[in-house]
């Protein structure tokens, strides 16, 4: 059984929190962002923090350390916007496999380090797949319901892509996060399990969805249990839901995707709805709060922080997750 | 299966989805196919199909739902479709139905490069019908091993490499087969398996054909018993294909065969509902008739069946239309029902009937259609309902309240006075007018008189309508989120000019906290926010009732309160002293800065320039974005998205645009100036003549965020070499206008109902004053002042800024004091000169025109100011030589909230 196996059997994992939060405590400005590199690059690059792996590349170290230190087990690779389809608002479409493999180097070589210090502790570095700024199955014009702005082989292409760098730049896991649309999710896992046969090779794949509003549906209309199904043919180490609400609005969806499931299950909401402008208030001591309800009613293997949050509630996160059992799959195992 | 002892999830069941699950489990019984949409068993479909009426054929795939079918068969196979085309339009299109897509689908064809095509475009879980080992086992296994990794289960049809399964033996033979590659080579979950063991006809009259419905029977039997988990599946209407004509019989066949296929094991089925009887209500002697025939009972079951059909043909009548339940409900219900279901159908005459059950047609918005939308609110608001239905909603609402809007108008010309005027507008730099025209048909609808400006609004036109109509509510919409800031330069502004009438905040990006914390402290009257067209009459009512003091102190109260809340948040942003910040100013070496001394110096003005000239300057990707399309030109005439939109508004920009070079339509001045200048007092620049006397000083403002070890806090002072170096340096001021003419066309084009182009010619106009801009700054670096005089650059290259020196112009980032414009108009006489006025906010007339400073250092960059911070406001008031509230006002979207 690998490491991660054996971890997630003894006790629940925590992801990190979230990396643009952090990154803008950074207020890097355009400059920094092109640093050397980029200096004469011909289009403004100030808002692709996915770029900084490249650019300021001690920086996001300094991030994914800090998360460690914090206590997380697994930390996300700095690629949530590293597809073509994602880089393409920047002109940076050639860039996707220094991009993957860069910030998979960085997170693991970070990774290692902590590992080594405390063998006992292993720590592991997922690889962030995102939803790119593109939905394949709902149309982007209200009067024109048959059209699609990317189509699946588009999306199967650019998810390779960059599972092919992430896994050279040496990720132990691949999260396909943050959907709101599936048949995205699905060209990502389609891309995945091709690499996986095309490298005879296994490598665990979490999947974690986004339910968008009160009706407890993605984006692209489904329910927790039809998301689950439509996503259920592909061997998972876990699935489970992230982003758009707050770990007190996600609790329902949660319980009902746990009970549903013999994968293991994750959860990283954010620190509370933004308000108004966009900023999340939620306190670290209020997100534990909200997450021990999860752990005591055992519904978590995997659990972490999404938009908002920073190491101060990881480490609150770690505290509570300490005391916990990991949620149990099954009924006989 | 019974007291099992396992967890839920470790039964294995086939498990599929569309927008909701679908699992089948043994108390699930039967799973209905529907069948209908599919072009090779409905010619009605074909047709719809063919002649491309999508929105028929949508209908015929919701009818099925509605009337139970738990899967949808697609199928597109027939020699005159594009198969593939049509199966991803259509499935394409089903996504956008959440009534429809709320079950799986199942994508059915006979050619491979169709059911990938369609497994490519369902988010959900759906079933393949079908592959088979007809083309032996390599491509089954390629197949199977696709639809796999696609996430979908399959139907297997018995059927090999030597032909389809017709006895009882070859069915089991080759099923048992099939499931063995793909469970053991494939790795397929067997739950995901469905067979297929083939219903053929039965009483065809051949001897062969008399255990065509056992054989299936029994093999199904086996299927269930011997292939743990697999399921089976059939077509079952093809069994009573003999007795076509013949409904009664057929009907009753079929339902005979339905219930012993499914008590032999069958679990799903495609079924055509209006093709069955009740199996309990088949009549005694039929029914025996046609099981002979089943179980091939007699010999003569066939010439019996035969006999007795002649018998019972026509008894009932055939093409019998069915009405829809729900339409025989009271017509409150029906209305609910049509919209909640986003039913379009009948609301034209459901509303027709409601309006003659009133007094006056608006009772029946009131009444009838606001009654229907509560209950979709309601189901919202508890997440029963989700926004695409709503969508759908709202658009039937539409069609009904076009329906009235007629009758409401003809009432009015004798109607009793107006309960008020209220003035709406879709705010500068935004388009979006749903929302808007929304709320000013129910308004209007409760006898308030609209005064409604359209879209992109600018705020100079809202103060002067609103005062010269006299108004008694202005209403502001908008949907991007920097019509936050024109909102909250409008409250401004009616603060500005003692407004006493209340302001309405709506629009999808704006909200109470925004409204409470950003807007309402501007304005001394009401500010209150309404996003909810159903709310705005009543709101709108209780601002304009006799005495609403109560009410607006309420409102007041209320969101002083929020605010106070609000504002008692940590703050995480940091701020330095006006005196640090100026300590950590931008440095240029002023000793090897090579200070470039202009050709020529003093004011010039470009009286009228040959428009022509400017076309080439255009920066086309904020015409596009105006009209709210997205996208950097020329990519965007090519996108996959936008791309034919933006393609024929760009054709439609380019007539425009001719007609305007041809006919010399708008008129292009400007006016410029370069002066010696240096920095004064680290923040300001004083200009000089040629005598060296002070012509004007620029007020500059200093960025305060907390930088980072080594990066300044810039003012644009930064960039003029300071006095006390005793160097002489230069810096210019300009304003372009392109905007003569505008108004008048515009209003030509209103006039004649042609609101498009109206729109057009006034973002045109924006943009040849912002080529003209660039077209002269280009002249003033290679010429006119001529540090650049070696440049050679591209439009692309202009539009990037890749050139020397800058032009930031006050209003924006780098200086957004509107102030510095006075000084500008009186460095170069703007008004005098060209024309172009300053309004009492500081807008410039005509609105196409552009004004600003000109940088010549190389190291000049264009920055954002940020927030600043009171002891610079003070220190800013004292140099305007105003008291601090007045600094307040003009600067306040860059004050820090301290």
């Amino acid at each position: 059984m690998s490491k991660l196996k054996q971890a997630l059997q003894n006790r629940i994992l925590v992801l990190d929190g979230a990396m643009g939060t952090m990154l803008q405590r950074y207020k890097f400005t355009e400059e920094d962002f092109r640093g050397e590199r980029f200096k004469e690059f011909p289009y403004p690059l100030k808002g692709n923090n996915d770029l900084l792996s490249l650019t300021q590349p001690n920086a996001i170290a300094e991030v994914h350390a800090k998360y460690f230190e914090a206590g997380a087990d697994i930390v996300e690779t700095n690629t949530f916007s590293s597809t073509t389809v994602g880089m393409a608002d920047y002109h940076m479409e050639d860039l996707v496999y220094d991009l993957n493999y860069e910030s998979a180097r960085i997170a693991k070589e970070v990774a290692d380090k902590f590992t080594a210090e405390n063998p006992d502790k292993p720590r592991f570095v997922a690889g962030s797949i995102g939803p790119t700024n593109r939905t394949a199955s709902l149309s982007p014009d209200v009067n024109r319901p048959e059209f699609r702005a990317i189509t699946f082989e588009e999306l199967r292409i650019a998810y390779k892509e960059q599972v092919e760098a992430l896994i050279d730049g040496g990720v132990d896991i691949l999260l396909v996060e943050t959907i709101f649309d599936t048949l995205n999710a699905k060209a990502a896992l389609f891309a995945i399990e091709e690499v996986k046969e095309e490298r005879q090779i296994d490598i665990p794949v979490m999947v974690s969805g986004t339910i968008t509003d009160a009706s407890g549906r993605t984006l692209s209309g489904q329910t927790v249990e039809a998301f689950l199904t439509s996503i259920s043919h592909v061997p998972l180490l876990s699935v489970g839901f992230n982003c758009a609400l707050g770990a007190d609005q996600l609790k329902p969806y949660l319980q009902r995707l746990s009970h549903a499931t013999d994968f293991m299950v994750s959860a990283h909401p954010n620190a509370g709805l933004p308000n108004a402008f966009g900023e999340y208030d939620q306190s670290a001591k209020e997100m534990q709060v909200l997450i021990e309800s999860y752990l005591k009613d055992g519904l978590i293997n995997i659990i972490g922080g999404c938009c908002g949050t920073t190491p101060e509630h990881i480490k609150a996160i770690v505290e509570v997750a300490a005391k916990y059992e990991p949620r149990s799959i099954g009924a006989a195992v | 299966m019974k007291g099992n002892i396992m967890s839920k999830n470790k039964m294995k069941y086939l498990k599929l989805s569309g927008l909701e699950p679908l699992i089948v489990t043994p108390e699930s019984n039967f799973i209905n196919v529907g069948e209908r949409t599919n072009v090779t068993g409905s010619r009605k479909f074909l047709r719809l199909i063919k002649e491309e009426n999508y929105t028929e054929a949508l209908d015929v795939a919701r009818d099925q739902v509605e009337g139970g079918a738990q899967i949808i068969d697609v199928n597109m196979d027939e020699g005159m479709l594009d198969g593939k085309q049509a199966m991803v339009t259509f499935l394409n299109l089903i996504a956008s139905e959440p009534d429809i897509a709320r079950v799986p689908v199942m994508i059915d064809s006979s050619k491979w490069e169709i059911i990938e095509a369609g497994l490519q475009v369902v988010q959900g879980k759906s079933v393949v019908n079908s592959i088979s080992l007809k083309e032996g086992e390599d491509t089954f296994i390629h197949h199977a091993k696709l639809i796999k990794r696609y996430g979908a289960a399959v139907i297997v049809m018995a059927f090999d490499e030597e032909g389809q399964a017709d006895t009882y033996q070859r069915r089991i033979d080759i099923c048992k087969r099939s499931y063995d590659i793909l469970v053991n080579q494939v790795n397929f979950p067997p739950e995901d398996i469905i067979f297929d063991p083939n219903i053929f006809p039965v009483a065809t009259g051949m001897d062969e054909h008399r255990l065509n419905a056992l054989d299936f029977f029994n093999a199904t039997k086996w299927i269930r018993e011997n292939l743990p988990y697999a399921n089976v599946s059939g077509g079952v209407s093809n069994v009573s294909f003999s007795f076509r004509g013949n409904n009664v019989v057929r009907e009753a066949i079929n339902a005979a065969f339905l219930y012993h296929a499914i008590q032999h094991g069958m679990n799903l089925g495609i079924v055509n509902p209006t093709m069955l009887e009740v199996y309990d209500e088949i009549p005694k002697d039929l029914l025996e008739h046609v099981e002979d025939v089943l179980f091939d009972r007699r010999d003569d079951a066939t010439e019996r069946l035969l006999d007795f059909a002649e018998t019972v043909k026509d008894q009932k009548k055939e093409g019998e239309v069915k009405t829809q339940e729900w339409r025989n409900d009271p017509l409150q219900d029906r209305i609910t029902h049509a919209l909640v279901k986003g039913i379009d159908a009948f609301i034209v005459e459901d509303v027709e009937e409601a309006r003659q059950s009133v007094e006056r047609p608006i009772e029946v918005i009131e009444g009838h259609l606001m009654a229907g939308m509560n209950v979709v609110g309601d189901l919202f608001g508890s997440g029963k309902m989700f926004l695409p239905q709503v969508v759908k909603s709202a658009r039937v609402m539409k069609k009904a309240v076009a329906y009235l809007q007629p009758f409401i108008e003809a009432e009015k010309s004798d109607a009793q006075r107006s309960n008020g005027k209220i003035l709406m507008a879709t705010v500068k730099g935004d388009v979006h007018d749903i929302g808007k025209n929304i709320v000013s048909v129910v308004l209007g609808c409760n006898n308030y008189e609209i005064v409604d400006l359209g879209v992109m609004v600018p705020p100079e036109k809202i103060i002067e309508i609103a005062k010269k109509e006299n108004v008694d509510v202005i209403g502001l919409s908008g949907l991007i989120t920097p019509s936050l800031d024109e909102m909250v330069y409008v409250s401004q502004e009616m603060e500005k000019q003692n407004f006493n009438i209340p302001l309405m905040i709506g629009g999808a990006t704006t909200s109470r906290a925004h409204s409470a914390v950003k807007i309402a402290p501007n304005y001394s009257n009401t500010v209150v926010h309404v996003n909810d067209a159903s709310r705005a009459v009543t709101v709108v009512g209780n601002l304009l009732q006799k005495d609403s003091r109560v009410y607006k102190d309420q409102i007041r109260e209320e969101y002083e309160k929020f605010r106070e809340q609000f504002l008692k948040r940590g703050k995480q942003k940091e701020y330095i002293s006006i005196e640090a910040a100026r300590e950590n100013k931008f440095q240029i070496d002023w000793s090897s800065s090579e200070l470039v001394k202009p050709n020529q110096l003093g004011v010039q003005v470009l009286e009228s320039l040959d428009i022509t000239l400017l076309e080439d300057y255009i920066d086309w990707s904020p015409f596009f974005r105006s009209w709210d399309l997205h996208g950097k030109y020329p990519d965007i005439l090519t996108d996959g998205v936008v791309g034919k939109q933006a393609s024929e508004l760009f054709s439609d920009a380019k007539i425009l645009l001719q007609k305007v070079f041809d006919e010399k339509l708008l008129k292009a001045k400007a006016v410029f100036g370069l002066f010696s200048a240096n920095s004064i007092n680290d923040d300001d620049i004083e200009l000089y003549d040629e005598q060296g006397n002070v012509l004007e000083t620029f007020l500059t403002l200093r960025q305060q965020l907390k930088k980072r070890e080594g990066v300044p806090n810039f003012a644009l002072a930064d960039f003029v070499a300071p006095k006390a170096e005793g160097k002489s340096d230069y810096m210019g001021a300009f304003c372009v206008t392109a905007g003569f003419g505008t108004e008048e066309l515009a209003k030509d084009f209103e006039k004649n109902h042609d609101d498009y182009n109206a729109i057009m010619i006034k973002a045109l106009a924006d943009r040849l004053a912002e080529a003209f801009a660039e077209y002269l700054h280009q002249e003033v670096r290679t010429k006119f002042w001529g540090y650049a005089s070696e440049e050679t650059l591209s439009n692309e290259e202009l539009i990037s800024e890749a050139y020397k020196g800058i032009r930031p112009a006050p209003g924006y980032p780098a200086c957004p004091d509107h102030l510095e414009k006075h000084t500008i108009w009186n460095l170069l006489r703007v008004e005098e000169n060209i024309g172009v006025k300053l309004t009492e906010s500081l807008a410039m007339w005509p609105a196409a025109s552009v004004s600003g400073y000109y940088f010549g250092n190389p190291e000049a960059k264009y920055f954002g100011l940020g927030k600043i911070t009171t002891d610079q406001l003070k220190d800013y008031a004292k140099r305007r030589q105003i008291n601090e509230d007045e600094a307040r006002k003009w600067l306040n979207p860059n004050l820090a909230e301290t």
